[in-house]
């Protein structure tokens, strides 16, 4: 994802004088130092120094323009989030704060690499838009809508990192921003994810979809604002929907689904998987990780073996 | 020598005149004192010639007599000076200065984007000087070596100058070569719990570490008005630049000079007058 970002950000730069990148000591990929080699004036290393990453975006933004901070997502969103609450929030400036490593992707790096809050965070805060694309297409999509919008605030961005597949080839629909996305459709069970995990919830989708089942599978990559009615009609027109998401359980999908089906008093059964509210003291891949957190292919589909 | 004098719309500075105005403009925060509770009056007498040196004597203008330059206050408690400045321009009106602090009013006691004359919201410290660099850029962009940028002013206050995202943003003015970008430190040595200098023995030298991070460094006193213009006429410009103002909290008024309690508080109607009775035209 982070490459097509980088991609993406170039061939937005190139056309628009007003788009700049603000990075915090991330080695850009190779996308990116064509950015920096033909439009070094528009890219800036701060450094290790996040706070100062996120005020320098906010002043470029009071004089016109449209900058990308960009580093791992507990720097980028955490570590300043003060700054990004006044300076970009409060303010209502149109900055985008890029968090590579979404999640617990980071699997050998432990906690302090865990992106498991963001959502939340960033989320409470006024004027936010959150985007959380799944895969290097809609990351393509996502940055390309954040670049070319004519108005709004700030931004989150969540993205994995490098090198995932994508699943989004042969979408029943297009993205659309706030809107919830089919990547296929069916009537009876409904898959909802976004992020790196969305991979998983396809492979939980097809295992559905062998055993007879008609399947939806569904990316809801703008969290905020969140598709509340399209949510519903999933809601409404599914028997068993399925939330399964990379972030705590407050505040993100999962708890935002449960709430939208009290509102309508969804007759559907709901099941959501999400990270645990705790710190796991655990090394190994990504599936590793997401194991110790209960969440796996298996875990989820013995809801349906019974 | 620095090219102030070359900018467009300043050629000189009237000290005489500032003296006067600044007079004035202490005279119209008592005023506004004792429409509210409370308020964050010797912040704002404390950085006054400053602030006033600022808008009438180095930020240019263009033949319209809209400024080029920016000024932000990063000490957003110090926004009355800001207001009653902003007054005298005829960039804020009259009433909204009346109906400070009220909710039929758009000012309150720090400062919010979107309100005529304030170039960003600021009240929490340590935010605005990587704002100002930021700012800074863009203008350097802007101007695209075509002509000269336009700068960007900022004040802040000694306590922020505590913040680490402060020093961030002093390194960041100085990696990225910011000529542009000018800071003023309303250096009074009172933090709300006392003063600066117990609490941060260390705090002092202050030139010396700005100095070591890359900047252009003078100290002045902060309130004399010809000091400070000065001393910003008499910068190098190869390098961002910071003035340290020595001042006292509560200038202009005896028993608020150097008296925490009146970082916040209201002068009642006897002390209003007493106050009114004292102010006279402040000259260093």
């Amino acid at each position: 994802m982070r490459n097509m970002f980088a991609e993406v950000l170039y061939a937005l730069g190139k056309q628009d004088p007003r788009i700049y990148i603000v990075v915090a000591d991330i080695s850009p990929a190779g996308p990116m130092e064509k950015f920096r080699t033909e439009f070094p004036e528009r890219f800036i290393n701060v450094g290790v120094a996040e706070q100062t990453m996120i005020g320098i975006c906010a002043g470029l933004a009071l004089k016109g323009m449209k900058p990308f901070a960009y580093t791992i997502a507990t720097f980028s969103l955490y570590r300043p989030y003060e700054i990004i609450r006044d300076d970009l929030g409060y303010q209502n400036l149109p900055v985008t704060v890029v968090g590579i490593g979404g999640g617990v992707i980071y699997s050998t790096l432990g906690g302090t690499h865990y992106a498991q809050e963001d959502i939340a965070i960033a989320g409470s805060i006024p004027n936010m838009t959150i985007l959380a694309p799944c895969d290097p297409e809609e990351a393509r999509a996502a940055t390309m809508y954040v670049g070319q919008r004519a108005s709004g605030g700030p931004v989150y961005l969540r993205f994995g990192k490098a090198g995932e597949p994508v699943i989004t080839a042969d979408a029943a629909e297009a993205f659309q921003f706030g809107k919830v996305r089919y990547l296929q459709k069916g009537d009876d069970v409904a898959v909802l994810s976004y992020g790196v995990i969305m991979g998983m919830a396809k492979k939980v989708a097809d295992e559905l979809s062998a055993k007879g089942r008609s399947v939806s599978l569904i990316a809801c990559h703008t969290l905020k604002p969140l598709d509340t009615q399209g949510i519903a009609d999933i809601l409404k027109s599914h028997k068993q929907v399925v939330v399964i998401e990379e972030h705590v359980p407050q505040g993100g999908l999962a708890a935002q689904t449960k709430q939208i089906a009290w509102d309508i008093q969804a007759g559907c059964k709901l099941y959501t998987f999400t990270l645990k509210d705790k710190f796991v003291h655990c090394y190994g891949s990504h599936e590793d990780i997401l194991a110790a957190h209960g969440i796996s292919v298996e875990n989820i589909m013995r809801v349906f073996n019974g | 020598m620095g090219d102030y004098a070359q900018g467009q719309a300043v050629s000189g500075f009237d000290v005489a005149a500032a003296r006067k105005r600044c007079l004035r403009y202490r005279r119209r925060i008592l005023d506004i004192s004792q429409t509210v509770t409370a308020l964050h009056m010797a912040p704002a007498f404390s950085c006054m010639e400053i602030v006033d040196c600022i808008y009438h004597g180095l930020m240019r203008r263009d033949a319209d007599g809209l400024f080029l330059d920016s000024f932000l206050m990063s000490k957003g408690h110090g926004c009355m000076t800001q207001y009653v400045i902003l007054e005298d321009l005829g960039i804020l009106p009259r009433e909204e200065l009346d109906r400070y602090c009220t909710k039929e009013g758009m000012l309150g006691a720090h400062p919010d984007y979107g309100t005529p004359g304030i170039a960003a919201s600021t009240g929490s410290l340590g935010h605005g000087l990587s704002m100002a660099v930021g700012m800074a850029v863009a203008e350097r962009n802007l101007a695209a070596g075509t002509r000269e940028a336009n700068r960007v002013f900022t004040v802040l206050s000694d306590g922020e100058v505590q913040e680490g995202s402060t020093w961030e943003a002093v390194l960041m003015g100085s990696s990225l070569k910011l000529t542009n970008l000018i800071a003023i430190i309303d250096n009074n040595d009172f933090q709300s719990l006392g003063r600066t200098s117990e609490t941060h023995p260390s705090f002092y030298p202050l030139d010396r570490k700005f100095e070591a991070f890359g900047w252009e460094v003078v100290e002045v006193k902060g309130h004399d008005a010809k000091a400070l213009f000065q001393a910003a006429m008499g910068r190098k410009g190869d390098r961002p630049f910071v003035v340290i103002g020595k001042t006292t909290k509560g200038r202009g008024v005896s028993y608020m000079e150097n008296v925490p309690i009146w970082h916040y508080r209201a002068p009642n109607p006897h002390e209003y007058r007493q106050a009114v009775s004292e102010l006279r035209e402040v000259e260093s």
